[in-house]
């Protein structure tokens, strides 16, 4: 149990791990939310599966966090106990899971820049970072093998998964942008080889979607406008309502063990 | 009306004879062997309705997942769901090598047409129920399922092996997740406790009615399809389970359970056969919302079915037209 808790006075290394769990813990949830729901039930597995990996990515940064905390906070403290506005992942992680479209393309976006971004973190000079991102790379690249054929296919269907997909590109492009921004306590670890240069990672992210989804004539195009706020705590409207349904059972009832 | 020769019939009744032996000999039926219709239905019966009651039960469980109390316990709970996810397309699966797709089946199951167990109809109120599930319904299934890797159809029988194996994982997370429960504070050990005693009832009716009312049995049970009997499985269950009550500290959920020396098994409460009756006929709490979610679910999906044919249709037309302008 977390009974205050302020951001701004921890360690750059918290804060960093700090955020990737989040991010990681908070896409699971959204990802979990298919499982009896998904349009076949070879998706059912498929997406409980990536859920799964993304939960054990959150489990072990959260641990690590608490550990760098000296705390003794558990991973479920930091989990359960903050609210909306101590939460620091990017937002597009927090985005409802919409419709197979949306799901769908989110991750194709969140893969490519996992596999572009984890590929740079495996050689951090913090041994746990860089142990966990070794394990993660493995996983990416097979969402990614697994995302990129369900784009191709949704894109060039019918009519009305084309349509779809074009809504969930549009609805998406203005939350990319921040993935590629770097807050003060990352760039500081970037100076001692800890975190990645996120900035650096979007050119080839471009490249690679732009190119991707050309085959199937459908156009990412230039988002003028960028949504941010996760780093700060400052989420959509939806992070509140996933966190009443996550934390409620710690929340009732206090200081139980389950 | 078909008419069939006295050649034809001789034939069949060669093959039925050799069916017969082999049921004798203990082998397996094969899907490409020869086989009375009526086997071949009931095996379809059995087994899709054991592939339905995994999906079906993927949503009480699945209430859960989104408010699990702890990471650990979420990625346990994902894993169970998903694990029976896997355990329907199995079993769909092994079901379709009986000349059945698996859209067929799943329309029976949305017509009502088919059955699924009744266990599922029952709502999941609090986190308890997710413990208990896992202690008392896979463990009420795995005494049904043990017995089933005997069955004598080959492809049901080797599916079997393979469930029980995780069946029995399902059932030791949730036993450590009563007793966690049981062993946590008193708010937490009366959780547990209306779980007991909610899911205990409908997990004895999993094994069917008693073996004097059960529609199918007998036949099932000469094919070897069934192998044990419902009232010898209920009485294996309630003998193994009452020491898991014991040790999890918790009161009986049933006052007629006690040990009967001259049986050498514990004796217990009659169960409430009109409850059951109403459940599988489709008057449970739940049967309605689970059906609606069902089709929901593969209404929602439906244009994503039809962008994949719709995307392999024109994979193929290319083809074909790569091949017509190379030829040209």
């Amino acid at each position: 149990m977390i009974n205050s808790f302020s951001i701004e006075q921890q360690s750059p290394l918290f804060r960093f791990v700090l955020g990737l769990a989040d991010d990681s813990v908070v896409l699971s949830h959204r990802l979990s939310e298919w499982c009896s729901n998904a349009p076949y039930l070879e998706e059912d597995i498929a997406l409980s599966n990536v859920a799964l990996d993304y939960i054990g990515r959150a489990r072990m940064l959260y641990q690590y966090a608490a550990e760098i905390e000296g705390k003794e906070h558990t991973e479920d403290d930091l989990a359960y106990w903050r609210n909306e506005r101590e939460f620091t992942n990017l937002l597009i992680h927090e985005l409802p899971k919409g419709d197979f479209a949306f799901t769908m393309m989110r991750q194709f976006f969140l893969d490519v820049f996992y596999h572009f971004y984890l590929e740079k973190l495996v050689d951090s000079k913090d041994e746990t970072v860089a142990a966990i991102a070794a394990k993660a790379i493995k996983e990416t690249r097979y969402h990614l093998k697994r995302s990129e054929p369900w784009i191709r296919q949704l894109s060039e269907g019918t009519e009305e998964s084309r349509a779809r997909i074009l809504r969930a590109v549009d609805e998406l492009k203005d939350f990319v942008g921040e993935l590629f921004e770097m807050p003060p306590w990352e760039a500081e670890l970037l100076a001692e080889g800890i975190s990645v240069d996120r900035s650096s990672l979007q050119k080839p992210w471009d490249d690679y979607v732009q190119k991707f989804l050309a085959v199937s004539d459908v156009d990412f195009g230039d988002s003028q406008l960028q949504i941010r706020g996760g780093r700060n705590g400052i989420h959509t409207e939806h992070l509140g309502h996933m966190l009443c349904e996550m934390q409620y059972l710690q929340r009732c009832y206090p200081t139980m063990q389950w | 009306m078909q008419v069939i020769n006295k050649d034809e019939q001789l034939a069949m009744a060669e093959e039925l004879a050799k069916f017969e032996q082999k049921i004798a000999d203990e082998q397996k039926i094969e899907p490409g062997d020869w086989m009375p219709e009526a086997y071949r239905k009931n095996v379809i019966r059995q087994m899709s309705q054991h592939a339905h009651s995994e999906i079906i039960g993927m949503q009480p469980e699945g209430n859960w997942i989104t408010r699990a109390p702890s990471l650990r316990r979420k990625a346990i709970l994902l894993s169970k769901v998903q694990d029976e996810a896997g355990h329907g397309l199995y079993l769909y699966s092994s079901t379709e090598t009986l000349g059945i797709s698996r859209s067929q089946m799943i329309e029976a199951l949305q017509s009502g047409e088919a059955k699924y167990a009744q266990i599922f109809n029952y709502p999941t109120l609090t986190w308890a129920d997710v413990g208990a599930i896992g202690w008392l319904v896979d463990g009420a299934a795995i005494v049904n399922q043990i017995s089933l890797q005997r069955t004598s159809y080959g492809p049901y029988a080797r599916a079997m092996v393979r469930i029980c194996k995780e069946e029995s994982f399902h059932q030791r997370q949730g036993y450590e997740a009563m007793y966690a429960l049981s062993h946590g504070t008193p708010v937490q050990k009366q959780m547990a406790q209306d779980a007991l005693d909610r899911v205990w009832w409908p997990s004895l009716m999993m094994f069917g009615p008693h073996d004097s009312e059960s529609a199918h049995s007998s036949q099932s049970m000469a094919w070897k399809i069934k192998r044990m009997s419902n009232d010898y499985l209920r009485q294996k269950f309630i003998d193994q389970t009452v020491p898991q009550i014991e040790v999890l500290g918790l009161a009986m959920p049933d006052p007629d359970i006690k040990w009967n020396e001259e049986r050498g098994h514990y004796d217990s409460g009659e169960i409430n056969w009109q409850e059951f009756k109403e459940v599988i006929n489709g008057s449970g709490p739940c049967n309605f919302q689970r059906i609606k979610h069902h089709k929901a679910a593969h209404q929602d999906g439906e244009w994503v079915r039809e962008a994949v044919r719709s995307y392999k249709q024109k994979q193929v037309n290319k083809e074909i037209n790569k091949q017509n302008e190379t030829a040209a």
